[in-house]
């Protein structure tokens, strides 16, 4: 009873705060956010900047991708305002990488007073957050979530229906996960880089099965065998033996990896302490193996990916975006950072040249951008791809770059 | 191909090789001869796939063991917990993760000796151990395990978070620090070194906690405190006292535990110790929670469980296959494999 | 005596369905007023869904005295099968409320098979044991559902197991698409159709608990050979409480699946037991009122007020859970609590783990 008292008495004070909290963040959206994650920009004299929005997972298992892309959103919303005029500010909200955690990070920004969105950056929470997004139509681009869910519009082949309609607000800055496994498939097969092909894909997550699904039906059609396919899930995935040694047994002179770096790691540490030495395909998620703290490169010497962004690229954009990174953050930065900051300067170039009424409604910004984005004379030129350009799809049209690691660095392939 | 035939159950060619059920369908007549047959499909000679199958047998086994000795010795620690305090110490998965990183910064950011950076995690992990317990715990003793047990989820909590705010998120690669080669014995079959290491250390651990437990004055005193806490106190013992120690001592073998589980398997990031620490904790249970063979005993079975239930059923479902083995097991035997059977009192 | 202890109780349980009523009157005024930021707003259907779980989990660990670490599991057999009912009805001109009933209906139905055949070989075994084998449910069912698909087309409903191919006729669609889970659901949960649920719940718990059948589950709690020696059939009053219990925790689900876009077999995964088990233990065991408000501040707090904090909104939390169940088991400060409400004194049930 005394126990029921105080829980009560307690709760009764944080809801209070709850609400008071919600409250301020909700009337005044013209105040300051009060988190750390804002951007140092501030007015200066040009109108009150344009509120872009995030979420991501900032803390647990799959905090490197959300922490990477809020890095590489900020400094391009620095980038931005130091230029003068149109000003932005950036605010990430942390979703754990769990659809309903996200809606919530969603409508904490809606309250903020969001006007465009960089949406989420892991694919099941976007699938979630895309359709709120469109329910209260507010212009979403995401830099990584490459679920065809998340876009909504594709035609399932075997039902010849929709299963979810396309949502006409939302947008891909990162490849869309069918692309990457047919144009791995294809470039397997027209390089003639194996005969006998294994893959291990993660069957809990949506990015690997997607890629893996749309691989394996691409290598039926060009006549790929795939010789062994074994899966992994969270809870699993500190062991590869099975799959290596299935992989191995059954002959395969390439492996093909739909998956994200740090899990490609385990398997190529594994695989070379039993000697097993095929070629390693791997896709976009792959990218940031080589900049792995304590991985040796050597390892990975060979790998063939496809990839968007190489950060040990010469170019002039990428290598200032890299050292800015290094000197803010101590890292070097992954695909996802690249593809979020490409977000924020696609979203600005959309804008820049518009005439913005002070205050613009994230509704009518939704109306502007949709409209630009979709238009054929748009077109951006970023750190993940050079003039990339979107149509009603909402999918961006840029090629992948075969990459192979050759002396601990990515070499182009073609 | 052919081997698709013997499941009509709705499977395409398509994705034919995912679900093994081929390999188990046949193997169930021809013991584990599916995996010479799929071998690409080279017919050998009988002899030679026999030693084939026999090869890949041994090799699962050994990576079974390779994974079930590092469950062994976190279930270590665990089940030395357990047996005293009657908690389950969900922080103890962190606290290894805290040993790992410890060691690894040691060893690869200041390149010192592993040896250091094993004392190093051992001391700090001692340290963290002790101070969690004298915080969190040590002023619930009185009410409900289960408050304990909640407390415990909040440590869990704030180390997770903690780690990743000190350390970032990034992934870290853990160094090799055994080496990364092993014993061969037949041709492609090599035991890695760390196997070995880790195997070795189990078994000294195990060695040491049961001399520990049955020789010592402090030793006594535990189990005495695990029998039955009041009784302890009335003989003497200074219960407070002997749990903290358990909490040091448990804290100690996570770091050691945290090294080994990341030299075997080096992705560090601040949740790399809570799949493990539950893995483990149900090897602890499977053994017989408590028991200190038995938790040894426990994370072996659970690791070449694991492994095998990938290798010859599938990997899909390895996962829910273990938990299945594992319910049988209890069923049949309700207090684990070597737990004790207590008699009940009214 | 005795009429004083059951009024004493009833007054208990009246004090539990009056604060429900009254929070459900305040909070739908204010979202009818349009005065809720949409941040709370969007928590108060899941939140149901949690106090619905913690409460059923409550019947488990307070008053059946088992601790289960895999209640999670039988939110997922609820939200999935409910999910999928209301999107098998969908287009069939059946209303959202008689769809949404429907899912909970049978997500409470499905998740009851699942606590019989989850049951009748875990309430053989014994305190932790048990805790160990209700996990390890848990990720069986986890699994399972991770890799099941299932879709409909005119012909009605297909299941497949590990294959997605499930060979689904034209015109049809994608229900439960195996790691991908169930997207593109229509939000179907309201936060009345939660309240109602929640007092069904209160009704049924605080009636059994007073009733014959509640006596003797308490009695196995309390000592199971003495309750045994006095004829209580164990078996089966541990069941049916664990059914219950069960039933409860799929309507959750259902509610829960039916107030998101997108549900994974993953959500439900062993965390989610432990956080629903944190509410639980907070709440104080037995505790139905307790339960419901943990449930709600642990809930809410890290979605809303702690993200001001930022980086540190989990770390604080983190704190905030060890701190609430350092003080609210304090004896110092309970003594104190004792005298400032000395009627209250009343002893709190205690599981035998």
């Amino acid at each position: 009873m005394k126990k029921r008292f105080l829980a009560l008495s307690l709760a009764l004070l944080l809801v209070a705060g709850c609400l008071a909290a919600c409250g301020d963040n909700g009337g005044s959206s013209a105040a300051p956010a009060s988190t750390a994650s804002t951007a140092g920009g501030g007015d200066n004299g040009s109108g009150a900047a344009i509120k872009i929005g995030g979420t991501g997972p900032l803390t647990g298992g799959a905090a490197i991708y959300g922490n990477a892309a809020k890095n590489g959103a900020q400094i391009a919303v620095d980038e931005i305002n130091a230029l003068g005029g149109l000003q932005l500010e950036l605010r990430y909200e942390d979703d754990v990488h769990d659809p309903e955690k996200a809606v919530t990070a969603y409508n904490t920004l809606k309250d903020w007073g969001m006007q465009a969105f960089l949406g989420s950056v892991t694919s099941k929470p976007a699938v979630a957050t895309s359709t709120e997004a469109n329910n209260d139509h507010i212009f979403f681009l995401t830099p990584s979530a490459s679920s065809t869910d998340v876009l909504g519009g594709v035609e399932n082949p075997l039902t010849e229906t929709i299963d979810i309609p396309r949502k006409d607000n939302i947008f891909q800055m990162c490849f869309v996960d069918p692309n990457q496994g047919s144009a791995s498939a294809q470039y397997i097969y027209d390089q003639k880089l194996g005969t006998k092909v294994a893959v291990i894909y993660k069957n809990d997550d949506v990015y690997s099965t997607g890629i893996y699904n749309s691989f394996a039906a691409k290598a039926q059609e060009l006549g790929v065998a795939i010789v062994s396919t074994t899966t992994f899930t969270d809870d699993t995935s500190t062991d590869f033996s099975v799959q290596i040694a299935d992989a191995k047994e059954n002959g395969a002179d390439l492996v093909f990896l739909p998956m994200y770096y740090e899990a490609a790691s385990m398997i190529l540490i594994q695989a070379d302490s039993v000697g097993y030495k095929p070629q390693w395909f791997g896709v976009d998620g792959m990218d940031g193996i080589l900049t792995l703290d304590g991985f040796n490169t050597e390892l990975a010497e060979g790998v063939m990916l496809l990839t968007p962004f190489n950060a040990d690229s010469d170019d002039e954009a990428t290598s200032k975006f890299v050292s800015t990174y290094k000197e803010k953050f101590g890292d070097v930065p992954n695909q996802f950072a690249a593809d979020a900051y490409d977000c924020v300067w696609s979203i600005y170039n959309a804008i820049k040249d518009e005439e913005l009424p002070e205050g613009i409604s994230a509704s009518d910004l939704c109306d502007k951008l949709i409209a630009k984005f979709t238009s054929p004379d748009f077109s951006y030129d970023g750190l993940t791809g050079e003039s990339m350009t979107w149509d009603e799809t909402g999918a961006v049209s840029k090629s992948p770059k075969g990459m192979v690691i050759q002396g601990g660095a990515y070499v182009g392939l073609d | 191909m052919a081997l698709f035939l013997l499941y009509p159950i709705n499977i395409t060619l398509r994705r034919g090789t995912r679900w093994k059920r081929g390999k188990r369908g046949a193997g169930s007549v021809r013991g584990f001869a599916p995996y010479a047959e799929s071998g690409g499909g080279a017919p050998g000679q009988p002899e030679a796939k026999l030693e084939v199958v026999s090869l890949s047998l041994v090799n699962n086994l050994i990576n079974g063991v390779s994974l079930g000795s590092v469950y062994a010795i976190i279930a270590l620690g665990y089940t030395m917990v357990y047996g005293i305090a009657k908690m389950l110490n969900f922080a103890h998965g962190d606290v290894i993760m805290v040993g790992a990183y410890i060691c690894f910064f040691i060893c690869s950011d200041f390149g010192m000796s592993p040896i250091l950076g094993i004392l190093a995690a051992v001391l700090v992990c001692t340290l963290l151990g002790v101070l969690i317990e004298q915080l969190a715990y040590k002023p619930l003793r009185q009410v409900t395990s289960l408050a304990v047990l909640i407390t415990a989820i909040g440590v869990s909590y704030f180390l997770q978070n903690a780690a990743q705010l000190m350390w970032t998120s990034n992934p870290r690669i853990f160094p090799a620090i055994f080496g990364s080669g092993g014993i061969q014995l037949i041709g492609d079959l090599t035991i890695p070194y760390k196997t070995l290491v880790t195997i070795g250390a189990c078994l000294v651990i195990m060695a040491g906690l049961i001399l520990f437990t049955g020789k010592t004055r402090t030793g006594k005193a535990m189990r005495a405190c695990s029998e039955d806490k009041d009784a302890a106190q009335l003989m003497g013992i200074n219960v407070n006292r002997t749990i903290s120690i358990t909490f040091a001592i448990g804290s100690a073998l996570a770091a050691v535990a945290g090294v080994l589980l990341c030299s075997a398997y080096p992705k560090l990031i601040p949740t790399t110790g809570s799949m493990p620490g539950i893995k483990a904790f149900t090897a602890a249970v499977f053994g017989g929670i408590g028991s200190i063979p038995g938790a040894f005993l426990g994370g072996i079975l659970l690791g070449v469980i694991e492994i095998f239930s990938s290798a010859y059923l599938s990997t899909e479902l390895a996962n829910a296959i273990v938990f299945l083995v594992l319910i049988v097991i209890l069923l049949v035997k309700p207090t684990g494999l070597l737990g004790k059977k207590v008699s009940e009192k009214v | 005596m005795k009429r004083l202890i059951i009024r004493k109780k009833s007054r208990k349980n009246f004090i539990t369905y009056g604060v429900v009523v009254a929070a459900f009157i305040v909070l739908a005024s204010v979202v009818s007023a349009g005065a809720m930021p949409s941040a709370l707003q969007g928590l108060l259907v899941p939140m149901c869904a949690y106090i619905i779980a913690a409460i059923s989990l409550n019947l488990t660990v307070g008053v059946l005295g088992e601790l289960s670490l895999g209640h999670a599991g039988f939110m997922s057999v609820g939200a999935f099968c409910g999910a999928t009912a209301a999107m098998a009805l969908n287009g069939a001109g059946v209303p959202d409320w008689a769809r949404m009933a429907a899912a909970v209906a049978v997500g409470a139905l499905l998740a009851a098979v699942a606590g019989v055949v989850v049951g009748v070989p875990v309430l053989r075994l014994r305190g932790d044991y048990l805790a160990i084998v209700t996990l390890a449910f848990g990720e069986i069912i986890k699994t399972v559902v991770t890799n099941l698909y299932v879709g409909k087309d005119p012909a009605g409903l297909r299941v497949g197991f590990l294959n997605p191919d499930i060979g689904l006729g034209k015109g049809g669609m994608m229900i439960v698409n195996g790691p991908n889970g169930i997207s593109g659901i229509t939000k179907i949960s309201t936060l009345t159709a939660g309240f109602v649920i929640i007092l069904l719940c209160l009704i049924i718990i605080f009636n059994l608990v007073d009733s014959r059948s509640g006596r003797a589950i308490m009695a196995l709690r309390d000592n199971r050979i003495a309750a045994e020696s006095v004829g209580i059939n164990a078996t089966q009053y541990k069941l049916m409480a664990f059914v219950i219990s069960a039933a409860m925790a799929g309507a959750a689900g259902a509610l829960y699946a039916l107030s998101q876009n997108t549900v994974t077999a993953n959500k439900f995964d062993f965390n989610t037991s432990i956080l629903i088990l944190v509410f639980v233990v907070l709440g104080g065991l037995g505790n139905m009122l307790g339960s419901i408000v943990a449930a709600t501040v642990l809930y809410i707090l890290p979605e809303t007020w702690l993200r001001q904090f930022s980086d540190y909104r989990m770390l604080i939390y983190a704190v905030v859970l060890i701190l609430m169940m350092l003080i609210t088991n304090n004896a110092k400060i309970r003594i104190w609590m004792g005298k400032l409400l000395p009627h209250k004194k009343e002893k709190e049930g205690e599981a035998h783990v």
